[in-house]
């Protein structure tokens, strides 16, 4: 069946050296039927510049309301393959990590109900299925959830948990980020598949400050490691690194950003109190510096992209909890931040939204989370600011103001 | 054949079942790792046991064939386990020393892209684009593919002062991580957009469309069961067509694609950075945008040329200062460059000292 469409501006694509999805969708279109027009919708948006897709519609496998995102052409009796194209998402094990048997299982399920055609992996994290009809999808779901596979979220819920590779192949893991995303994945199962939320909430565990994740700016609550106490220093392997042509004072020394480094030459110190753990002399000395002994994580909050009112990075909450199973304090925690937000959020509202427009005192308070500097990365400059009555009882009592 | 038995709220399969038996050996006691090569690294236990990670790069859209193929060559040469990175390269794990390097030439013969680990381009991270989405004002999938021909020897083998992180979304939405990358596209809207009153009375709720502008362009026009748009507060952003199919903003004309620079997400040395604005627009020119390629590769190259090494494009700039940056790169500054939404008075200058 391959064949039924000229491409001319998409055969452009198959041309030089990175690797071409429009060979990707190609090879699908020889299996199916869909995949071949969305190549030929494809080549038609090429031609005049715009996209061909619906708006929604709302689709879905019995007992769950996300999971499947509705998409249908607007061109169905030119393109009546892609009459119906809805996305399916499946919830990636935690670390994106396979073995090929499960990936083939779910190829040959995908080959009989969609088009062929995957993400690996979509923006969240999910494996995606892109391209299927609706009468497909409560078959699809049972090979899949039969086999051990269920769906990710969509719309106002708990979006799919993602982390970075963690303890299963990174050095400079402070916490177990993969147990810790398949536990809360778990955890929220109902709130996954069953929209109940003002607007998406998106969970994503790094491991360390580098954050390969992206977690401080893709997630609502972000979670990651650091530790307290010593970075671990082996003198012999920092010699090696001098001795292999490292220059150590320009790109370790000095550019650490609390200068609390010194290399005489012979000895590598640092002044741990003045540490702030950013990761640049462990990253580049990977072996000889590790993080400290007392592991665990720093959560932030509220990040976001730039709808509707501007971007967000997370803003530190906690500096520092433990992340240990069964995540308890974790999970507690989680809960009220959700429940915060869920009582007192517009429609659409993300949580850094609501916190910017009712302040952070109420919220940190509705977490039970005390006032610290480590929140902030200075105090307020104008001299507005509520007191409430409580104040003077704690904080301002006439022994000591 | 009779369908199984559906298995709702199972959640995802537990990870453990698919880490190679080295990992599941070496879990949380790895020592260190080293990048040996643009596309290899090796990472040692405190045992001694070492997994060696060959990097690929991928569309990200694949084929069933596609991961086909890929599975029989992890069943070849990593005991049937395989994983994918958080930018969508593909990660064989290789056990066994020996097979590290037929495992590259395989690569190499079936014209699989190796490279993307240590101080260079890795993959880009994107949205779906015309592939697929309701909402694109361009295609993603397009100008990536676009970008990393011409950017190809950054990903497999030049080396660059720092990692540069790459992202395109396709709209304002930003599914991917433009927000926080070193340099990124983001297709842009240009022009206030039409309301069809026939269908919005009849298929959108006016309340919410009214509380989706992030500008309060929108108003109630009762009369006509409809709303009215304010042609000097909208910022063509978009949120309204999310909400309403009525309004239909894509123009075919009109839509394009902009570069914002600087952004990262670690910590290291500098606190994680947005993106800021380079280049405001671009007009899409499918099949390969070669004006906004040639742009992303000026940008490139001059941070290359300029930063010491382990800065990041942000890092690079903020050293230097913006209006350095722009004369460095030859970019035009415009009045879009100027900051007039939600944060722009942390933007403005309150120095008088700055460079020329």
């Amino acid at each position: 069946m391959s064949g039924k469409y000229k491409t001319p501006l998409l055969d452009e694509l198959e041309k030089g050296p990175w690797p071409s999805f429009v060979t990707e969708i190609k090879k699908a279109a020889k299996k199916s039927d869909m995949a071949e027009d969305s190549l030929g919708q494809l080549e038609y948006s090429f031609e005049t510049k715009r996209g061909y897709w619906k708006h929604g519609g709302i689709v879905g496998v019995l007992g769950y309301g996300g999971g499947v995102i509705g998409r249908y052409s607007d061109l169905p009796d030119k393109f009546p393959g892609v009459k119906f194209f809805h996305t399916v998402r499946v919830n990636q094990p935690s670390g994106w990590f396979y073995t090929t048997k499960a990936l083939r299982e779910i190829c040959d399920i995908w080959d009989k109900y969609g088009s062929g055609l995957t993400n690996i992996h979509g923006s969240t994290g999910d494996l995606v299925l892109l391209g299927t009809n609706t009468e497909s999808l409560e078959a699809l779901f049972a090979e899949l959830s039969s086999r051990g596979w269920d769906l990710g979220g969509s719309g106002s819920a708990m979006r799919t948990p993602s982390c970075c590779v963690g303890p299963a192949r990174c050095e400079w893991a402070n916490y177990d980020t993969l147990d810790v995303i398949y536990n809360l994945t778990q955890e929220y199962q109902d709130e996954l598949h069953r929209p109940a939320f003002p607007y998406k909430f998106k969970i994503k565990a790094a491991g360390c400050a580098c954050d390969c994740v992206a977690a401080i700016a893709r997630a609502d609550l972000s979670i990651i490691g650091t530790w307290k106490g010593n970075i671990q220093i082996d003198q012999a392997e920092v010699k090696k690194y001098a001795d292999s042509g490292m220059n150590i004072q320009a790109e370790i020394i000095d550019m650490c950003p609390t200068k609390c480094m010194s290399y005489d030459g012979k000895t590598l110190r640092i002044d741990n109190a003045e540490c702030n753990r950013c990761m640049h002399c462990i990253a580049k000395m990977t072996k000889a510096l590790k993080p400290g002994t007392e592991r665990g994580a720093t959560i932030c909050i509220g990040s976001k992209a730039p709808i509707v009112v501007g971007s967000l990075l997370s803003w530190v909450i906690v500096p520092f909890i433990k992340v240990e199973p069964p995540y308890t304090e974790l999970k507690d925690l989680i809960r009220k931040i959700i429940g915060y937000w869920d009582d007192n959020a517009k429609a659409r509202e993300r949580i850094g939204e609501l916190i910017e427009a009712k302040g952070m005192r109420p919220f940190l308070e509705a977490i039970g989370v005390p006032p610290q500097p480590q929140q902030v990365k200075m105090p307020r400059k104008d001299p507005f600011f509520f007191f409430k009555e409580e104040d003077f009882e704690q904080v301002y009592t006439k022994d000591k103001y | 054949m009779a369908l199984p038995q559906r298995k709702p709220d199972i959640g995802p399969p537990h990870y453990e079942q698919f880490l190679p038996p080295l990992i599941k050996k070496n879990y949380g006691k790895w020592k260190y790792h080293e990048i040996l090569d643009p596309g290899t690294m090796v990472h040692v236990a405190e045992g001694g046991d070492a997994i060696y990670t060959v990097r690929v790069a991928s569309p990200r859209i694949l084929a069933t064939d596609t991961i086909r193929e890929i599975c029989e060559i992890a069943d070849k040469y990593c005991g049937g386990y395989l994983r994918f990175t958080s930018r969508n390269n593909i990660e064989f794990l290789v056990s066994d020393k020996s097979k590290v390097e037929p495992l590259k030439k395989e690569l190499k013969d079936k014209k699989y892209t190796i490279g993307g680990i240590g101080s260079r381009l890795s993959n880009v991270v994107h949205t779906q684009g015309w592939v697929h989405c309701h909402g694109a004002a361009t295609d993603a999938s397009g100008l990536v593919k676009a970008m990393m021909d011409e950017l190809y020897e950054y990903f497999t083998t030049k080396e660059l002062p720092n990692k540069v992180r790459l992202a395109v979304a396709c709209c304002v939405n930003m599914c991917g991580a433009v927000h926080c990358s070193d340099i990124a596209l983001v297709a842009v809207h240009t022009k206030v957009p039409p309301v069809d009153h026939e269908r919005l009375g009849k298929i959108c709720e006016i309340p919410t469309v009214i509380a989706s502008c992030p500008t309060s362009a929108i108003r109630p026009d009762p009369a006509k069961k409809s709303v009215t748009i304010n042609y000097d507060k909208c910022m063509y952003c978009g949120n309204c067509f999310t909400v309403c199919p009525a309004i239909d903003i894509k123009d075919p004309e009109r839509d394009g694609v902009a570069i914002v620079v600087g952004g990262k997400v670690g910590s290291l040395r500098s606190d994680p950075k947005f993106s800021k604005l380079a280049i405001p627009f671009f007009y899409n020119e499918p099949p390969r945008w070669p004006k906004v390629v040639a742009a992303v590769k000026n940008i490139l190259e001059t941070y290359a040329k300029h930063a010491k090494k382990h800065e990041r494009v942000g890092e690079w700039i903020e050293r230097i200062g913006w209006e350095k940056f722009f004369k460095l790169t030859g970019i035009e500054f415009t009045f879009q460059h100027i900051d007039d939404f939600t944060f722009a008075r942390e933007t403005f200058r309150t120095s008088a000292a700055f460079k020329y």
